[in-house]
């Protein structure tokens, strides 16, 4: 038995540093970030495909497109990344001749945006750039044998570089159009930018034939809309006007791609591998995936190519003091590699935090008791657990919002007629999402006032911005209004005490929700409470993503839940998902609720092309005005996303635009190193009491066997 | 027994014909292609003609069973069912919706599996057949009876109960092995060490029971009773004869399971961080992902086929008087 103790501590010792620790020895005292993703792999890496918050994570920091957000300024604002400058904007009528720039939107037919990148930026190091002695590329093509020995993209001994030019800017927009590639984005870009749709068209008919992972080169056919002026030039052309294109152009999807890399990986034998664009990615970025196992790790390093980039030194007010601009002019990134673990489960994710294996984590239910105290003034702080270990909170209100949709479509509770306006806005009273954000919430939510979060252009605070139809202005806080005034407004629709006054039986409503499980039962009963408190009795039809959608696209539904979470940062990002032409029913389009306003349509039509500033807030409050008065949503809340991270983790700033965040991340690894060894001490002596315990209890049994066996037969009997 | 064999693997073929028909069938009476067009399109901006593209792309634009459009035998060849399922009697699984090749995928991820389900049946045989054999041994006595009762207490711990309860103790709170992660090579055993002390004990109390039950009925056969009247040791008549008269009902529970390994356990490997394949079938379920389902449920039915046949000539092994013909 000693041996096996003093085998199994050598063992464990030889793994060195904490017996805990999950990584190897050295690694915590490297400039490395150790962080998790999970419960869902990434699907897509391919910059014209990823869409999902888990693929972005890992995009943004490989592709670069033009521009990028700053990182601390707020509001949000579009700077350059890889552009030299911001895009020149030009406006031409329809017959090719320039506007000036405050054209009426009506009058212009066609917007170029002329985009001139920096050169001299280079390519992160991978082979699909290797070049022979003759200057051919070394892999394509690859020979059978030769691909025979590869496993992995780190198995291609040589590699190489070049420098970004604008043509895989070019070449990346027609990618979009590939119907291999089956870009998100594709259907919304064809109605902009010139001759994509018919690309994508043309494309399918010469892939038709094609074997799947057969190379088709893009650059044989031109597209009119993306075209390149010179090395480091080129012009996108959109469709009249559509001042929101420009939050495109900073996200992964207008990133470069080279050519190259398609090229090398369209070749036989390296889809069986996995080595496909869509899971080995090639960029400009500030790290690249070293890397890629999405079913335990996956690794970013830095690019040794990366180009000149530079903490930001100026931010808004109080940056200094919470110290973040303590490396302003570093270049980045300031890390060496992210280490990023497959987590499926909170607890050990969790656990993994505390232990300080993890740098930085979110909160969810279960852990927020342990991690945070509302203060007496209702704000959070964190626990004094938290705080004994030095942890840090970061708190944002997220650019989305949930709601309670209403079919107007359905004859109870759509329509505009004054009834079933009013019963929707007794409705809205009487959902307490003050209540729902403090239960279901653990209070990581604020109501919604209308359909615009804080951050985002037209959203306005205090008194000004309250819902007029379900809060009152009461000492300097937005009150929700009395049930009474529900009570007033449901008789007034002629549902008094929640029966139909004219025959008498209860109103029964229902409620389509893709939630189901006992995770999601007590949410709905909350659901029948708050309806019950009207004397409305609500019928819980839950179903799956599937059916749901099926219902929505049908217009079946009569009250349903749903949530949106921002693009970009503008207003017309919100306000299109009630702009009446954009209806789910019939026209697949975003406005779920079906909702129809002219004078909404018009004021949107209006807002939508023009740039932020007074007159601009003007008719959002006037839209968001109508949409309060109508009620086709219950704004519910917007939520707040809760971070924590560890002391040695610095620059940490919720930036809930950008994607590409982690070059200004630093750690501290002295100071982690020391804090692991002192957070995971092994523990041994309830290992030698369980030993005393296992040897006392056999005592009886060997007792009893040394008994048994001297027994005679007499005994036994 | 070659003839026996051979029986036994065209047997199979039916079998999984019918299996794979009935996967077929069951997934698709409950999601349609579009539905897995929308699934992986994402929930914005999906528009019609995207849905179609996809469906193209991923050959789920054809009917079900029967193409009316086609011509002679193409009726019923070119059709879903049969395009995407006669590769999978070669084992070629084709790709995952995400583009990931499947047969790689599993090649990769069964050897976390085993890693842990390997040591863990064979480190738990040992305990629970010696605590069960310990038992019989002190069978009728106050021993026996707190072994028991250890044994239902044991059993009436739910399995999610051990994982959180190892993760806490050993990973938490004393700081002895990882709470969770995973790292190829011989780095594998630090953190195996907790999945497998997690499998062993959270199968004591069930698997113990079994094998003191099947004991317990060989100590009344006659040859225990000769055995006995030779003067020989208990211990050598309990691990020598009752153990080796007892190997028919543990092969059959043992055996079968053996192939099966492979394809690991959903909770363990969830919460320890294993990259094995226990949470292959389910995630490829929730992502409505057919190739995966297909692949995975195929594979299942092969394993348990083998392991069925395994089972019948390990008999053969413990037995002498049973032959297969």
């Amino acid at each position: 038995m000693r041996a096996w103790i003093v085998l199994l501590t050598l063992l464990l010792a030889a793994c060195g540093g904490p017996l805990n620790n999950p990584y190897a020895p050295d690694e915590a005292a490297q400039n490395v970030l150790f962080s998790n993703f999970g419960p869902d792999r990434p699907k897509h890496l391919d910059p014209a495909r990823s869409y999902s918050e888990n693929e972005i994570v890992f995009t943004g920091q490989i592709y670069e497109p033009p521009l990028q957000y700053h990182y601390l300024r707020r509001p949000y604002v579009l700077e350059p990344l890889t552009a030299a400058e911001m895009p020149r904007v030009r406006y031409y009528d329809a017959s090719g001749r320039e506007l000036p720039s405050d054209a009426p939107a009506e009058a212009i037919a066609y917007t170029t945006y002329d985009i001139r990148i920096k050169p001299g930026i280079r390519y992160q190091p991978h082979p699909c750039f290797a070049l022979d002695a003759q200057g051919r590329p070394r892999y394509v093509p690859i020979a059978p044998a030769e691909l025979e020995r590869v496993r992995r993209l780190a198995d291609f001994r040589e590699t190489g570089s070049r420098e970004l030019v604008a043509a895989d800017y070019v070449y990346q927009i027609k990618r979009l159009a590939n119907p291999r590639l089956n870009s998100p984005i594709y259907g919304l870009m064809s109605e902009y930018i010139v001759g994509l749709k018919e690309y994508g068209q043309r494309l399918e008919a010469v892939v038709k034939d094609l074997p799947r992972e057969a190379y088709v080169d893009l650059e044989r056919y031109p597209l009119a809309g993306a075209q390149v002026i010179d090395r480091y030039t080129y012009r996108i052309t959109i469709r009249g006007k559509y001042p929101q294109f420009i939050y495109w152009l900073a996200m992964p999807f207008f990133a470069p791609v080279p050519p190259e890399a398609e090229r090398f990986y369209s070749q036989p034998g390296m889809a069986e591998r996995n080595l496909t664009l869509d899971w080995q990615p090639v960029g400009t970025g500030p790290f690249y995936l070293a890397e890629n196992d999405p079913n335990r790790v996956m690794i970013l390093r830095r690019n040794p190519h990366y180009h000149d980039d530079f903490y930001p030194a100026e931010g808004e007010p109080g940056d200094a003091e919470a110290g973040l601009t303590r490396d302003a002019g570093r270049r980045l990134p300031l890390l060496d590699a992210a280490v990023y673990t497959l987590e499926k489960e909170d607890i050990p994710e969790w656990a993994k935090f505390l232990q300080g294996y993890y740098d930085a984590s979110g909160i969810t239910s279960d852990t927020f008791d342990q991690a945070i105290r509302i203060g007496p003034d209702g704000r959070p702080d964190l626990s004094p657990e938290m705080r004994a270990r030095d942890i840090r909170l970061s708190t944002a209100v997220r650019t989305s919002i949930w709601y309670v949709g209403f079919n107007m479509l359905d004859p109870v509770v759509g329509g505009t007629s004054e009834r079933a306006r009013k019963l929707r806005q007794a409705l809205s009273i009487a959902l307490d999402y003050e209540e729902f954000i403090s239960i279901f919430l653990n209070g990581r939510g604020i109501p919604a006032q209308g359909p615009l979060p804080p951050g985002i252009f037209g959203h306005r605070e205090g008194e000004a911005g309250i819902n007029p139809v379900v809060y009152r202005w009461q000492g300097g806080r937005a009150v929700r209004r009395d049930l009474t005034e529900a009570r007033r407004l449901l008789a007034e629709a002629g549902y008094p005490d929640g029966r139909e006054a004219a025959s008498g039986r209860p109103l029964t409503l229902f409620f389509d929700t893709m939630a189901s499980g006992p995770e999601a039962k007590s949410r709905l009963d909350w659901y029948r409470k708050q309806f019950a408190k009207l004397g409305i009795q609500l019928v819980i039809r839950a179903t799956d993503y599937n059916r749901f959608q099926d219902k929505m696209r049908k217009g079946n539904a009569q009250i349903f839940e749903w949530g949106w979470n921002a693009d970009y940062p503008d207003p017309e990002n919100f306000l299109f998902l009630l702009y009446g032409p954009n209806r789910k029913a019939g026209t697949n389009g975003e406005n779920a609720a079906n909702y129809a306003n002219p004078e909404y349509d018009r004021l949107f039509r209006q807002m939508k092309d023009m740039d932020n500033g007074p007159e601009r807030q003007r008719v959002i409050d006037a839209m968001v005005d109508i949409l309060r008065h109508d009620a086709p949503w219950v704004f519910a809340y917007h939520p707040q996303s809760y971070g924590l991270r560890h002391a040695w983790v610095a620059n940490v700033k919720p930036n809930l635009m950008a994607n590409n965040t982690l070059k200004y991340r630093s750690v501290e690894p002295a100071l982690r190193v020391a804090y692991q060894a002192h957070w995971n001490r092994p523990v041994w002596w309830p290992l030698g009491v369980m030993l005393i315990v296992a040897a006392a209890a056999m005592v009886p049994a060997v007792l009893a066997y040394r008994r048994r066996l001297s027994a005679t037969a007499k005994d036994r009997a | 027994m070659t003839a026996y064999i051979v029986r036994r693997l065209l047997y199979a073929i039916p079998i999984l014909i019918g299996v794979n028909l009935i996967t077929f069938a069951l997934f698709f009476i409950v999601n349609t292609p579009d539905d897995m067009a929308r699934i992986h399109l994402g929930a914005k901006h999906v528009t019609a003609e995207a849905i179609e593209r996809w469906k193209r792309e991923h050959g789920y634009d054809k009917p079900l069973f029967y193409n009316g459009e086609a011509a002679g035998v193409a009726r019923l060849t070119d059709t879903l069912f049969v395009q995407k399922s006669l590769r999978l009697f070669v084992f070629d699984f084709g790709q995952a919706d995400d583009g990931r090749d499947i047969g790689r995928e599993i090649r990769e991820r069964m050897w976390p599996s085993l890693a842990i389900a390997l040591p863990t049946l064979l480190t738990g045989l040992a305990v629970y057949i010696s605590f069960a054999l310990l038992l019989v041994f002190f069978r009728a006595t106050y021993l026996d009876l707190a072994g028991v009762v250890l044994c239902v207490v044991l059993m009436s711990i739910s399995g999610l109960f051990y994982v959180i309860g190892g993760q806490y103790l050993l990973g938490k709170l004393w700081n002895l092995v990882p709470i969770s992660g995973y790292q190829p090579g011989l780095d594998a055993v630090k953190f195996l060490v907790l999945p497998v002390l997690v499998g062993v004990v959270s199968g004591i109390g069930e698997s113990t029971r079994f094998y003191r039950t099947l004991f317990l009925e060989e100590m009344h056969k006659d040859y225990v009773r000769t055995a006995r009247a030779k003067g020989l040791a208990e211990s050598v008549v309990l691990f020598r004869h009752v153990l080796g008269n007892a190997m028919i009902p543990i092969l059959t529970g043992v055996v079968v399971v053996i192939p099966r390994l492979f394809l690991g356990s959903l909770i363990v490997e969830s919460f320890f961080g294993i990259p094995g394949l226990g949470s292959y079938t389910i995630d490829a379920i929730a992502a409505q992902d057919f190739a995966i389902v297909r692949a995975m449920v195929f594979l299942g039915s092969v394993l348990y086929i083998l392991g069925l046949l395994l089972t019948d000539l390990s008999y053969t092994l413990v037995d002498p008087r049973v032959r297969l013909e």
